[in-house]
């Protein structure tokens, strides 16, 4: 990596790779890909919005580890009943 | 009791699983221990080219498990240390030739001669794969510090642990300090928290390892060679001793580098 870049404020290919590493191996260790992740999400943004108003466009739904440990996390943020439509 | 059986394995091909099980097996040996090393590739056998044993065979280990002949009689002894044997593999036949219960019969027989058993492991995850780590007590996992290298060693992880076998020990192989100092490579540490299994031994580049390949002495028999030196220390830790990662008798040059490195505080 040259002076430049890292003037430039560049990340170095050693942390691209580390970053790429993370990403790909969250997808392989949970057999979801980005694509699948969508459709989970629409779904579960489908289901809920017929019990409880959700801000559909808000909700976010990640998978995230913890050494070697997978994790589905959803954040799905309430609207408020009275102040939106 | 007897011998402990150590597959080398690695996922994806070419990060240097062969190198590895060859000078293993041979700093066990050189360190009095009896060894024999399995070549468990079979049709792309190698590991009697890289320990330079290629004209001595006569049986490989598919005749064994075809009842040609006996155990022992496919056991090529190494001249230059006291207690190193080599199962070659056949290289005419393809994997279906040895089955995952040929492999643990043919460890059970050795067992009881033997200090250690190093089996050569096939790349990719197939059946020759699952036949090499079906007698495994210890599974060496082979990388580099790079992006493919380390992904498939993740799916290595993952399918052993499916299999029910003790978690691997990582073996990073090819390492260039200058690369990683410039922020142009992955470190030990970066691949470490990556995958989360523990660390064996990191084996610098070292040119040497070609020279050494190319006439058939393993470069563990250099003593001044920097992976001839990593390749030692893989071996005392194997045999119990606690042995510094990154620890160089000169101080100079990569492993001096990497010594640095851990005065520090570097490493994780």
């Amino acid at each position: 990596m040259s002076w430049l870049d890292r003037l430039r404020g560049q990340p170095s290919p050693r942390e691209t790779a580390k970053q790429r590493l993370q990403v790909i191996l969250v997808h392989d260790r949970s057999d979801l890909s980005p694509g699948l992740l969508e459709v989970i999400k629409d779904e579960i943004i489908a289901v809920l919005s017929r019990h409880v108003p959700i801000i559909a466009e808000e909700v976010r739904v990640t998978v995230t580890q913890d050494a070697r440990e997978c994790r589905l996390v959803a954040d799905i943020p309430l609207g408020n009943r009275h102040s939106r439509s | 009791m007897g011998a402990q059986v150590i597959t080398v394995t690695s996922g994806k091909g070419g990060v240097g699983k062969t190198t590895v099980t060859a000078n293993v097996g041979m700093a066990l040996a050189m360190a009095g221990k009896k060894v024999v090393c399995i070549d468990a590739d079979i049709g792309l056998r190698n590991l009697d080219v890289v320990l330079g044993l290629e004209n001595r065979i006569v049986y490989d280990i598919v005749h064994v498990v075809e009842g040609r002949c006996r155990t022992r009689q496919a056991l090529i002894r190494d001249k230059r240390v006291p207690d190193l044997y080599l199962m070659p593999a056949a290289q005419s036949r393809d994997k279906s030739a040895v089955k995952p219960e040929d492999m643990v019969r043919i460890c059970e027989e050795l067992r009881p001669e033997f200090d250690y058993i190093l089996i050569d492991s096939a790349a990719g995850i197939e059946e020759g794969f699952r036949t090499a780590l079906a007698p495994a007590d210890l599974i060496l996992l082979v990388t580099n510090p790079e992006v493919a290298a380390v992904r498939d060693a993740d799916r290595v992880v993952g399918l052993v642990e499916a299999m029910g076998k003790p978690t691997p020990k990582l073996i990073v192989n090819r390492l260039k300090p200058d690369m990683v100092r410039r922020g142009d490579m992955l470190d030990t540490s970066d691949v470490l928290e990556i995958l989360a299994i523990e660390l064996l031994g990191v084996i610098p580049e070292d040119e040497q390892v070609i020279v050494a390949t190319n006439r058939g002495t393993p470069v563990v028999l250099e003593e001044r060679s920097p992976a001839g030196q990593a390749f030692r220390a893989i071996a005392r830790r194997l045999m119990g001793e606690t042995v510094p990662l990154f620890l160089s008798e000169d101080g100079q040059g990569v492993l001096g580098w990497l010594r640095r490195l851990v005065r520090s505080g570097g490493g994780r």
